[in-house]
């Protein structure tokens, strides 16, 4: 046993003996320590006085301290202190404090919103958080898009326009994209033919016969592509059908296919199946109108705006 | 103190042996006063140290057309003004500078003269040294504050060593309230704070000031330098055997024989030497009026915050006797180990101490530079990189910026972007190219760079240069760089 330095007597213990001679040696915590844990016990009692504490039943003791709040609904409530009603009353100051810039956003045309230097930035910051919460699910953060599950916002194509009152329109009620299938009405031969067609616009190596027939199937009325993407190829704005002749895809993954046939082949196996899946929902119900006006103006600066 | 706890420790068999002691009890030192020139230079340091402190918040200005204080630090508009100066948030690396030059200044005068910042300039000292004064107005000198402490408590006791520990917490609140006063409009401020509208920040701050003042400055005193302190620790890595440091002269002061009062025929200095007896006569003045309760005849000690008393105190104990002084002395631990010392002399010829000072100038300098030719505005470009960039159409590349543009100034201007080492045509501000910013606000602009695939592969590199419309000459240069498939390869 070690002795103590001072006094050269050996130190205390409990009295507790095992095995004959193992004791425990009674080392009590200091004072200041002591003193510290009284006064964080003494904190408790008064937390549980100010603050819901103690479970009892169903309910709990809801403590002294007070909150007031505004509800959803717009009623001014004072209740027992709680993170909800704190979490309400610290939003409702944040909303008040975006008021003044919503407002103006709601006044002032769009092409003024792009030009005004501080409504821009209002704009930037608000409609990164509004995009995060609502848009980037599918659009991806950025609006980068995915393919085959959401157009890309940041280009400057798009399929149902890319005006700021066509922007607002297609947050505002929803898209739904469609195009039949044509695997009872073409044959494989001639959908090679139209995906060579299609490619051949973007410069990729086809042949060049095929591509030929390809135009012409386009453009006939046995499978009257020409109907939706229009006699230029270059879709239309109004029904949302892709333009085939920029390099940008879509349900399509053509820049990952490497070789022509791969390439020839993701074409013809949207034109075999067709589209059904490209539904954006309407986000009327979810969104005040100036939150779509502002995001509409977002993405507009996405990059992509026209 | 401790009587109430006791009965919670289990004191199990009232005959055992005490138990073993990690802790060791803290003496309470009770330092003697002294009269001196390091005396007075600690004394006209803490005075003007004082003023400073106390009296800045009270120095009115005028800013902007309007009475404000000489030093304010707004965190509510997030800024901070020091005279002519205005520091915003994103100045924060002239903090990281200046904290630079102060650890460099530390470490180059810790090198040539020890601890000095711990002895003669530090908070802790200065406050220590205040409550220390304070304690020897109220209740008298060293030998009179012992007896107090022994006696029981009796109404004299009580009233004395009240109005001490009245005194130390009315300076702590001062204190507290001083450093709040920063933060506010003096007058206003101190007028609320009493109606008790102020911020709770305020009182909190207040409080917390008070109460770690009163402990540091009152109880803590030498513990803070001996445990809590870093800097004092860390010190001792910069002494060498040439850095001056109160130093006791052993040589001088033990003789051959070692120490011994100057009693009977040993008041002689002639015959103290004959017998091999040094010039210490063991008054144990140096100790009484050690602030760190040290002995600084055992040598060099971490304990020692090096403020000198104990020079003052031997000095004058040489004087009355007639030995020459000095005994106790600044001087370096290679001089006092020499048999030939020479005169204490600071020696700077050293590549370490040149190093600091290089430093020190370079820094301080970059320092002075950069405040003095900051811009009246900001820019900072950041890559949009969600997505990096994108294919558009017609084949182009296009990556996106966003240009954040502060305004320093109280008024509004309107800068003009452009960019240099692009295409003609590849930057599209939209209508953003003349941008009109209110004063001390900020907005921010995208960019649009596009470019074709070739072109992309040459033009890697290129700035975005801002500058106010009608000042061309104030520009901002921000590099920035094109990625594309090719560069993320």
């Amino acid at each position: 046993m070690s002795q103590d330095k001072k006094s050269g007597q050996a130190p205390q213990t409990t009295g507790h003996v095992w095995d004959g001679d193992l004791q425990e040696y009674n080392n009590p915590v200091p004072d200041w320590w002591l003193i510290a844990f009284y006064i964080s016990v003494a904190a408790a009692v008064g937390y549980w006085l100010l603050y819901p504490a103690w479970p009892i039943g169903g309910s709990y003791t809801k403590g002294f301290d007070t909150i007031t709040y505004v509800n959803d609904k717009g009623i001014t409530k004072t209740t027992h202190w709680n993170t909800r009603a704190l979490f309400m009353k610290t939003t409702n100051e944040a909303v008040a404090a975006q008021k003044p810039y919503y407002t103006k956003i709601a006044n002032t045309p769009f092409e003024q919103i792009a030009k005004d230097p501080d409504l821009n930035s209002f704009v930037i910051s608000a409609g990164k958080a509004l995009f995060s919460d609502n848009c980037a699910p599918c659009h991806q953060q950025g609006g980068g898009g995915k393919m085959g599950l959401a157009p890309n916002l940041t280009d400057d194509d798009w399929l149902y326009g890319g005006h700021f009152a066509q922007i607002q329109q297609t947050i505002t009620n929803g898209r739904h994209g469609y195009m039949p299938p044509f695997k009872t009405v073409l044959n494989d031969t001639q959908m090679t033919e139209l995906a060579d067609y299609i490619l051949s616009f973007s410069k990729v190596p086809v042949n060049p016969a095929s591509a030929q027939a390809g135009n012409a199937l386009f453009h006939s009325e046995t499978a009257a592509c020409y109907y939706c993407h229009g006699a230029d190829a270059k879709g239309r704005t109004v029904i949302g059908s892709k333009n085939l002749t920029d390099n940008i895809w879509l349900w399509a993954n053509v820049p990952a296919a490497h070789t022509v046939a791969d390439k020839e082949n993701v074409i013809k196996n949207v034109i075999t199946h067709g589209l059904d899946k490209g539904v954006m929902p309407a986000w009327k119900d979810r969104l005040s109108p100036d939150q779509i006006k502002l995001l509409a103006v977002y993405e507009h600066d996405l990059g992509g705006g026209q | 103190m401790c009587g109430g706890f006791v009965l919670w420790r289990r004191n199990l068999d009232s005959n055992s042996v005490q138990p073993i002691q990690f802790y060791e009890k803290r003496e309470i030192i009770v330092p003697r006063s002294v009269k001196g020139k390091f005396r007075n230079f600690k004394t006209s340091i803490l005075l003007l140290a004082y003023a400073v402190y106390f009296g800045l918040p009270w120095l009115p200005w005028t800013r902007n057309g309007q009475i404000s204080q000489a030093i304010m630090f707004d965190l509510i508009d997030r800024r901070f003004d020091i005279f002519d100066v205005v520091i915003y948030p994103q100045n924060v690396f002239w903090l990281a500078l200046l904290l630079f030059i102060a650890a460099t200044f530390l470490f180059f005068a810790t090198t040539l003269i020890g601890r000095a910042f711990c002895g003669y300039f530090c908070f802790q000292t200065i406050w220590t040294d205040l409550f220390i004064w304070i304690e020897r107005v109220v209740q008298g000198e060293r030998t009179a504050r012992l007896r107090l402490q022994k006696q029981p408590w009796h109404l004299e006791k009580i009233t004395k060593i009240g109005l001490t520990h009245a005194l130390w917490l009315a300076f702590s609140f001062w204190t507290g309230m001083t450093f709040v006063l920063y933060f506010g409009y003096a007058p206003d401020l101190l007028h609320r704070f009493f109606l008790g509208n102020a911020a709770s920040a305020a009182y909190i701050t207040v409080l917390g000031l008070t109460v770690s003042t009163y402990v540091a400055a009152g109880f803590m005193r030498e513990q803070i330098c001996a445990y809590v302190c870093p800097y004092g620790r860390f010190q001792s890595v910069m002494y060498d055997a040439s850095t001056l440091a109160v130093a006791y002269d052993v040589r001088r002061g033990e003789g051959l024989t070692g120490r011994t009062p100057a009693r009977g025929d040993l008041k002689s200095r002639d015959e103290r030497l004959k017998q091999g007896h040094g010039d210490c006569i063991d008054c144990g003045l140096c100790v009484q009026v050690c602030p760190a309760g040290i002995d600084i005849r055992e040598g060099l000690q971490y304990r020692c915050i090096s403020c000198g008393l104990c020079i003052d105190a031997c000095n004058s104990v040489m004087g009355s006797v007639g030995y020459p002084q000095g005994l106790i002395r600044y001087d370096s631990e290679a001089n006092i180990a020499s048999t030939v010392p020479v005169k204490p002399h600071l020696d700077w010829k050293r590549l370490k101490v040149v190093g600091y000072l290089v430093a020190l100038i370079v820094m301080t300098g970059l320092l002075v530079y950069d405040v003095e030719h900051r811009s009246d505005f900001e820019v900072g470009v950041r890559q949009v990189r969600q997505p990096l960039f994108v294919y558009l159409s017609d084949g182009k590349i296009r990556d996106r910026y966003q240009i954040r543009l502060q305004n320093d100034t109280e008024h509004d201007v309107t800068y003009r972007i452009s960019a240099e080492g692009l295409p003609p045509g590849a930057l599209d501000l939209g209508s953003m190219d003349q941008v009109l910013v209110h004063g001390d606000r900020s907005v921010i602009v995208l960019a649009n760079v596009a470019m074709s695939a070739a072109q992309a592969e040459k033009y890697t590199k290129f700035s975005f240069v801002v500058h106010p419309v009608n000042n061309p000459k104030d520009r901002a240069v921000q590099m920035a760089s094109f990625n594309s498939e090719k560069v993320r390869q």
